[in-house]
C-alpha cells in the first residue's frame, strides 16, 4: 500500500469510528492545552515581575541593614542585631560621583484623621529624590519639596485612594490632616497607580524622612534606595556604598546592598523554575492521554478484528497494518495538539480580557514541546496495538466458529 | 487432467509431535479446473478447515504436493517463499460474512485489494467498478456497506474476491447466512464469473439448498477425501 493510500485509510477509519476519535482528540487537546497555558502563566508572571522592576529604572540599588552572604537573599533576621542605617549613612553617599540620587525611607504605620474621619495607614518617610527614583507621577499638587533630609517639616503627599476615601470629590490640597498627634498640610496627591513591589502606592502617606523619624521615635532608617548615574555605573555604586558605610560602621560590613540585576536574575531563576515544574505536572497529563490513546487503540484492535484479519487474509503485510495503526495514532495525536493549540490561544484570551495588567504569554518553546510530546507519546503508546494488530492471526480473526 | 486450476496430491498435515500428535489431513487428493465450481463438503472436525487453511496458503502441510496455475507452492516441505503474496494475487477469498469494512464505499471495498498490491487507485478502482457492473451492483458503487442488503453486501465480497483475477478462489460458507433466492443467485454469479475468468472456484459449505447445484462434490471425513458427481442442478 502507497503512503498516500495509508494515510487516507486510516483518515477514513478514525473518521469511521467517530465517538472513538472525538474522545482521543479530546485527551489529546486538553493535555496539550494544559501545558501551554500554565507554562504560559509561569512566563507571565516572569515578564510581571519583570516589567514591575524596570518601570523602576534599570539601575536601581537597594541598601538593607544587616549582612547577607547570598545576594539578593533576605538580611538576618534572628541573631545578632545589625548596626541600624542612619539619615547621616544616607547623606554621606550622596558625595559619590557614582551615585546619582538618593532617597533613605523609614516606613511606619500611623492612624490618620480628618475631619472626623480616621484610618490607620501606612506612612512612607523620604526625601524629594524619591519621586524620580520610584518613577512617581502627581495627580494633584506637588511632591516633597527639596529640603535638607535631616530637618521635617509638616507636609504630606497621600495616595489617591486615601484621598478618595477621606476627602471624597473635595480637593485635599490645603488642607491639614492629622498624623499621630501632628499636622501635616497636604500639598500633593499621587496619581492613581496599582500595587508596585508589594506596597500600594496609592493607599500611603509621604512625608519628609525627618519627620517620620521623628513620629515614630527612631533615629534609624528601613531602608535606603538610590539611583547610580547610569546602568554602567551600577558596579561602581555597589562598591562605593559597600565602601563608605564600611567606613562610616567601624570599618565592618554589616549592610546588604542588592542590585535589581539581581532582584530579577533571582525572581527570573525563581519563576523559570516554576515554569518547568508546573510544565512538568502538565505534561503528565499529555502522558495520560498517550496512556488513553493506547487503552482506546487496543480495544479497536479487538473490535476491528475482521477488518485486520480481512486485509491479512488478503494479502496485507503485517507492516501494512502496523503503518496503518500507528498513522492513525500519528493523526490523532497531531490534531489534537493542533486543538490543544487553539483552545491554550483562546484561554490565553480569556485571561487577557479577565487580567489585563497580567502580561500573559505563550513561549514558542512550550508549543513546540508539546506538540513534540504530544507526538511522541501518541505514536509511542500506539506502538503496542498496532504491534498486536500486526500479529493478529487472519483465520482466527475472521472464524466465527 | 488440467496444468491450471488447482492441483493437489497426497496432502497431509500433522498438528503436535509424538504422542500428541493429530493428523489432521491424512492424504488429500483435489483437483479442480479453471471455469469450474467444485463443493467441498463435510462435517465438523473432518479436517475441512485445515484443508481450506492449506489451500489459502495459510498454513502450510507437512507433506504432498499443490500447485496453483502452473505453479508449484508446496512439495514436500519445500514451499514457495512469498505465500502472503501469492494469497494476495493468486487466491481470492469469498468468507461467510461479507467483512466489508465498515468506513470504506463499495467501490474502495473491492479496489483495497489492488491498492494493497500497489497498483494505481484510479485503475484499482476502475477495476472495482467493472467488477460491480459484472455483479449488478454498480448502482450501489458509492453507498457504504451499512447502506446495502445482505445479499448487495455478498455480491460486494464476491467482487473483492475476484478483483485481482486470481486463478483460484475460495468460498467458506458464502450463503450461509442467505434465504434460499439469494443463496441460489450467489451460486449462479459464482458459475458465471468462475466461467468468464477461468477461475477454479471452491465452495466450502453445509448449505443444502446449494449442494444439488454442483457438478462436482469432494466430501471430506477424517482428513481423507472422497470425490462424487454431483446433481449440477441449474436454478432459474
Amino acid at each position: 500500500m502507497k503512503i498516500k493510500n495509508t494515510f487516507i485509510f486510516s483518515i477514513q477509519a478514525l473518521s469511521g469510528y467517530p465517538a472513538r476519535t472525538l474522545l482521543v482528540l479530546l485527551a489529546m487537546s486538553m493535555g496539550v492545552a494544559s501545558v501551554m497555558l500554565l507554562t504560559s502563566l509561569g512566563e507571565g508572571a516572569k515578564r510581571y515581575v519583570n516589567r514591575e522592576f524596570t518601570s523602576l529604572g534599570t539601575h536601581i540599588l537597594f541598601v538593607l541593614p544587616g549582612r547577607s552572604e547570598t545576594t539578593g537573599g533576605p538580611p538576618p533576621m534572628l541573631g545578632q542585631t545589625p548596626r541600624d542605617l542612619t539619615l547621616e549613612d544616607a547623606l554621606s553617599l550622596t558625595r559619590n560621583p557614582s551615585i546619582g540620587k538618593v532617597a533613605p525611607i523609614v516606613v511606619g504605620s500611623a492612624p490618620v484623621s480628618w475631619n472626623g474621619k480616621d484610618r490607620e495607614v501606612t506612612i512612607l518617610g523620604t526625601t524629594a529624590d524619591m519621586f524620580e527614583i520610584r518613577q512617581l507621577a502627581m495627580g494633584q499638587g506637588r511632591f516633597l519639596p527639596v529640603q535638607d533630609p535631616s530637618r521635617g517639616s509638616g507636609v504630606a503627599v497621600i495616595g489617591n485612594k486615601i484621598k478618595k476615601e477621606i476627602f471624597g470629590n473635595r480637593s485635599a490640597l490645603g488642607e491639614w490632616i492629622r498624623i499621630q498627634d501632628r499636622r501635616f498640610q497636604v500639598i500633593g496627591v499621587l496619581e492613581k497607580k496599582g500595587q508596585s513591589l508589594g506596597l500600594d502606592m496609592s493607599d500611603l502617606v509621604i512625608i519628609p524622612v525627618a519627620s517620620a523619624q521623628s513620629l515614630f521615635n527612631t533615629s534609624s532608617l528601613f531602608r535606603i534606595m538610590l539611583e547610580a548615574n547610569n546602568r554602567n555605573d551600577v558596579q561602581a555604586a555597589k562598591e562605593a556604598v559597600l565602601r563608605t558605610i564600611k567606613e562610616r560602621h567601624d570599618n565592618e560590613d554589616d549592610i546588604t546592598v542588592i542590585t535589581q540585576d539581581a532582584i530579577l536574575s533571582t525572581f527570573d531563576r525563581i519563576l523559570t523554575a516554576l515554569t518547568f515544574t508546573v510544565a512538568g505536572i502538565a505534561a503528565i497529563s499529555l502522558a495520560v492521554a498517550g496512556i488513553l490513546i493506547m487503552n482506546v487503540m487496543l480495544i479497536s484492535v479487538s473490535q476491528r478484528k475482521s477488518e485486520i484479519g480481512l486485509l491479512k487474509a488478503i494479502g496485507a503485510t503485517g507492516s501494512q497494518v502496523l503503518w496503518v495503526f500507528l498513522t492513525e495514532a500519528a493523526i490523532l495525536s497531531m490534531i489534537g495538539a493542533i486543538l490543544g493549540i487553539f483552545i491554550a490561544y483562546s484561554g490565553m484570551v480569556v485571561i487577557m480580557r479577565l487580567f489585563p495588567d497580567f502580561p500573559v504569554h505563550i513561549p514558542a518553546w512550550s508549543v513546540a514541546a508539546s506538540v513534540f510530546t504530544a507526538q511522541l507519546t501518541g505514536i509511542l503508546f500506539g506502538v503496542l496495538p498496532a504491534r498486536r494488530a500486526a500479529a493478529l492471526d487472519p483465520v482466527l480473526a475472521l472464524s466465527r466458529r | 487432467m488440467t496444468d491450471k486450476g488447482i492441483l493437489i496430491k497426497g496432502l497431509k498435515k500433522r498438528y503436535g509431535k509424538g504422542d500428541t500428535a493429530v493428523d489432521a489431513l491424512k492424504g488429500v487428493d483435489m483437483q479442480v479446473s479453471p471455469g469450474e465450481v467444485v463443493g467441498l463438503i463435510g462435517p465438523s472436525g473432518s479436517g475441512k478447515s485445515t484443508l481450506l487453511k492449506c489451500l489459502g496458503a495459510v498454513i502450510e502441510p507437512t507433506e504432498g504436493r499443490m500447485t496453483l496455475g502452473n505453479k508449484v507452492i508446496y512439495d514436500n516441505g519445500w514451499k514457495v517463499n512469498d505465500l502472503r503474496a501469492l494469497r494476495r494475487d493468486k487466491i481470492g477469498f469469498i468468507f461467510q460474512a461479507p467483512y466489508l469494512i465498515p468506513f470504506l464505499d463499495v467501490t474502495d471495498n473491492v479496489a483495497l485489494l489492488p491498492m494493497l498490491a500497489g497498483k494505481p487507485n484510479a485503475d484499482s478502482r476502475k477495476l472495482a467498478v467493472e467488477l460491480l457492473q459484472a455483479l449488478d451492483v454498480a448502482h450501489r458503487a458509492k453507498a457504504m456497506p451499512s447502506e446495502l442488503s445482505g445479499g448487495e453486501q455478498q455480491r460486494v465480497a464476491i467482487a473483492r474476491g475476484l478483483v485481482n483475477r486470481p486463478p483460484v478462489i475460495l468460498a467458506d460458507e458464502p450463503t450461509a447466512p442467505l434465504d434460499s433466492e439469494r443463496a441460489l443467485a450467489v451460486i449462479r454469479i459464482l458459475n458465471h464469473m468462475a466461467h468468464q475468468y477461468e477461475t477454479a472456484i471452491i465452495v466450502v459449505t453445509h448449505d443444502e439448498k446449494i449442494i444439488p447445484t454442483f457438478k462436482r462434490i469432494y466430501h471430506i471425513r477424517d482428513g481423507v477425501t472422497y470425490e462424487e458427481a454431483g446433481e449440477g442442478r441449474v436454478f432459474e
